[in-house]
């Protein structure tokens, strides 16, 4: 800067940039120019962009879903339905099935059956349309240390060939759907929400990726497309629907949605259907003749992190005669990853 | 109108002219910032993947750096209060300085979280559902905006007035002044809140976060304040008195006290307790179940605080290498602390008791230096064209004669 140094060299730099001389305008030009290549070599891998990953003007409009009309939904959802086609081959129709007055899903899961098999992870993911690689799983099957009920010293990576250890008891965990969510209160923009059915839902094409609700969740529920998600045309479902399992896009959150697209039309989620056990119960908690209100009232129930407040909408249980195993059977897939 | 279009093709025709040391200085930083812009757009075609972050640990090396930013930002208000509240005019001259580093440090924040955003094409979204006020990040928002935006006005009130060689009238700028002393508290507060009120996080979930946000603060702005005045005094012919250092080292000796005794506390809690919550802590300062990652780091910061406190507390600071040394020390300490050693643990284990630790990437760390080389390479302009500026040697009216290197040159 100013000091004496600037002195020596002052009367080149007035020259320089003083008047246009030749010279000056010679070495600016090479400044310029130079300094044009470094940003253009600076902007290069943006090339690698590919044509899906820049927003249209339509998706770049688009409205929050909750303020779309119905042609709105119906022009986005086509949108979408072609999109889906293109990349997958798969022909579906984007389902909207809205919550059901007088209904507030509850889910239950039986620590004393659960022999730890994992078949509901993989049956999620298959449901669910996850991407396949980088495996994005919204349930983590834990396995608990006879005693104790602390998670830390849990195993999330067993893998032997065969389940359940009889020294050990398994606690699946996924989105509790709380009734408080701390996850919808930290999002700067309104991207997830609660829905009058109790099911906390996301707008895939709202959220912008800040992970906040990832950080508030304390059930380490939620899931980030850290990268582009990846499934094989043959594996994607077609069933789907916008709230809960239509392809997402790199860049944005994901979470388990109890399945909204079969619950809300009377179907059972993906993981309850699988369980060789039973060890998983859903249904209706105000209906006062569902196995979840049965069980509410009669069985010994226990709620994971109940000191936090957040007032889940899944529970686990207990069977008094105690454990009621299963003959031992191969686990699904490998170690929960991810 | 003309004449404010004059002055900024003025600034920005001065922020070219130097001598060597400011070109290869200036030419550093804008090959580090490209760097950092190439990394970027490789993150953005790639996605966050780039990164170390996982769904275990999801936010890592930019929003550490966020953190400590919004601390340096500080610096501005501590100038401010000797000077208007309590009438210390050590401080007067050199209180631009301080809301020049703010406004090129909310720059450098606004960036961090732009990178650390998946989608950022959807930034937008912001302004048309804003939820607000349930979500403290939204808070947050308004808190960094509103900063930038009082800050770029007194700062830029100030120059132009001496640009246009009138005196500024109290009017325009002093209210602004107390305003921003308020805010800048507030952007420390709602940034430690945005932490503070997660229940599903015991590491952060605790009321000593905030005072000691505001401690460590107010111990590096100012620390980074006194390097900066002591460049600006060695470079330029910008006065800059003993006393204001001086003033500025009581400043940063009380904060690093404070912080250090909040540290204390906060410890002994955790540590005497040995509750559950206790794990987060264990993991960074003496490790979990063999992963000791944060553990050097974290011993490190706390020996740099002990001895940049040490330092500060003995009359031997009054010696402006000493002084240095320990400014340097206190701004490293607390990088790390308030950054990675806040952040990082509070997801370590994580809420289902899986320990998984964090290493940042290569792009992450270089998309990081950019934003630091971006910031610091603001920050240089903004000095560079307020010395000559405000010390009445560029002004409209000589400008109508004289070039501006004549103005320099007669420096």
């Amino acid at each position: 800067m100013g000091d004496s140094r600037e002195q020596d060299t002052g009367s080149a730099a007035e020259r320089n940039s003083s008047e246009l001389t030749r010279r000056g305008f010679l070495s600016h030009g090479v400044v310029a120019l130079a300094g044009t290549s470094a940003v253009a070599a600076a902007l290069a891998p943006l090339a690698h962009l590919k044509r899906d990953d820049i927003p249209t003007i339509e998706e770049f409009l688009q409205k929050h879903y909750k303020e779309m009309t119905a042609e709105d939904k119906e022009r986005v959802f086509s949108r979408i339905a072609k999109a889906v086609e293109s990349r997958y081959q798969v022909r579906t129709k984007l389902a909207d099935p809205p919550p059901m007055a007088g209904v507030e899903f509850v889910y239950g899961l039986n620590l004393s059956r659960c022999i730890g098999c994992r078949k509901c992870v993989h049956a999620c993911v298959e449901e669910n349309n996850q991407s396949r690689s980088p495996e994005i799983q919204y349930i983590r099957v834990l396995e608990m240390q006879k005693g104790s009920i602390d998670v830390e010293t849990s195993d999330h990576h067993y893998d032997p060939p065969l389940v359940p250890n009889s020294a050990k008891y398994y606690m699946p965990v996924q989105c509790h759907q709380c009734a408080d969510p701390p996850c919808v209160k930290v999002c700067p923009v309104e991207a997830t929400w609660q829905e009058p059915d109790g099911i906390t839902v996301i707008d895939y094409d709202w959220c912008i990726g800040c992970r906040y609700c990832e950080a508030a969740c304390p059930y380490w529920a939620r899931r980030f497309n850290f990268a582009e998600p990846e499934i094989a045309p043959d594996q994607v479902n077609p069933n789907m629907a916008y709230l809960s399992n239509r392809p997402r896009e790199k860049g944005v959150m994901e979470k388990c949605t109890y399945c909204l697209h079969r619950t809300r039309v009377g179907r059972m989620p993906a993981c309850l259907e699988v369980c060789p056990t039973g060890s998983r119960k859903f249904g209706n908690v105000l209906d006062p003749a569902s196995e979840v209100a049965y069980i509410l009232r009669h069985k010994r129930v226990y709620v994971f992190k109940e000191d936090v407040g957040t007032i889940p909408r899944f529970f686990y249980y207990f069977d008094e005669r105690g454990s009621r195993y299963s003959e031992p059977i191969a686990p699904a897939g490998t170690g929960g990853s991810g | 109108m003309k004449k404010y279009a004059t002055f900024l093709w003025d600034c920005f025709r001065l922020s070219f002219v130097g001598d060597w040391r400011y070109h290869l200085w200036m030419t550093i930083l804008t090959l580090v910032s490209l760097a950092g812009l190439n990394a970027y757009c490789h993150q953005l075609v790639h996605g966050l993947v780039a990164t170390g972050m996982t769904d275990q640990v999801s936010w890592g090396l930019y929003i550490a750096n966020f953190t400590y930013l919004v601390g340096l930002a500080a610096a501005a208000a501590m100038l401010v209060i000797p000077v208007y509240i309590y009438r210390n005019m050590h401080l007067h001259d050199v209180v631009i300085f301080g809301e020049l580093l703010a406004v090129a440090v909310i720059v450098m924040c606004l960036l961090f979280v732009m990178v650390d955003l998946g989608r950022p094409d959807r930034f937008m979204h912001l302004l048309w559902r804003f939820n607000f006020p349930i979500s403290m990040l939204t808070w947050d928002v308004i808190a960094l905006n509103g900063y930038l935006l009082l800050n770029l006005h007194i700062c830029g009130y100030l120059i132009y007035c001496a640009y246009c060689g009138r005196k500024p009238s109290p009017v325009f700028y002093v209210p602004f002044v107390f305003i921003a002393i308020v805010w800048a508290i507030s952007i420390h507060t709602v940034t430690a809140f945005l932490y503070v009120g997660l229940g599903g996080r015991p590491f952060w979930n605790s009321a000593i976060i905030a005072p000691r946000f505001l401690a460590s603060a107010f111990a590096a702005g100012p620390a980074f304040i006194i390097l900066t005045l002591q460049i600006v005094r060695r470079f330029t012919r910008h006065r800059v008195a003993d006393d204001a250092l001086l003033a500025l080292r009581r400043i940063v000796q009380v904060a690093m006290i404070i912080n250090i005794f909040l540290l204390i506390c906060e410890v002994f809690t955790e540590f005497y307790t040995d509750s559950a919550h206790v794990a987060s802590s264990q993991y960074l300062y003496f490790g979990l179940h063999g992963r000791h990652g944060l553990v050097p780091w974290i011993w490190t910061a706390i020996g740099m605080n002990l001895v940049a406190t040490l330092l500060l507390v003995l009359p031997a600071s009054r010696g402006l290498r000493v002084l240095n040394l320990a400014c340097i020390l206190a701004i490293a300490g607390i990088w790390i602390e308030k950054g990675m050693g806040l952040i990082v643990p509070a997801f370590v284990p994580t809420p289902l008791g899986e320990i998984v630790e964090y290493y940042p990437t290569v792009h992450e760390i270089v998309i990081g230096a950019g934003i630091w080389a971006f910031g610091l390479l603001l920050y240089t302009i903004f000095v560079r064209v307020s010395v000559p500026v405000l010390a009445g040697e560029l002004t409209y009216d000589k400008r109508a004669g004289r070039s501006v290197q004549m103005g320099l040159a007669k420096e």
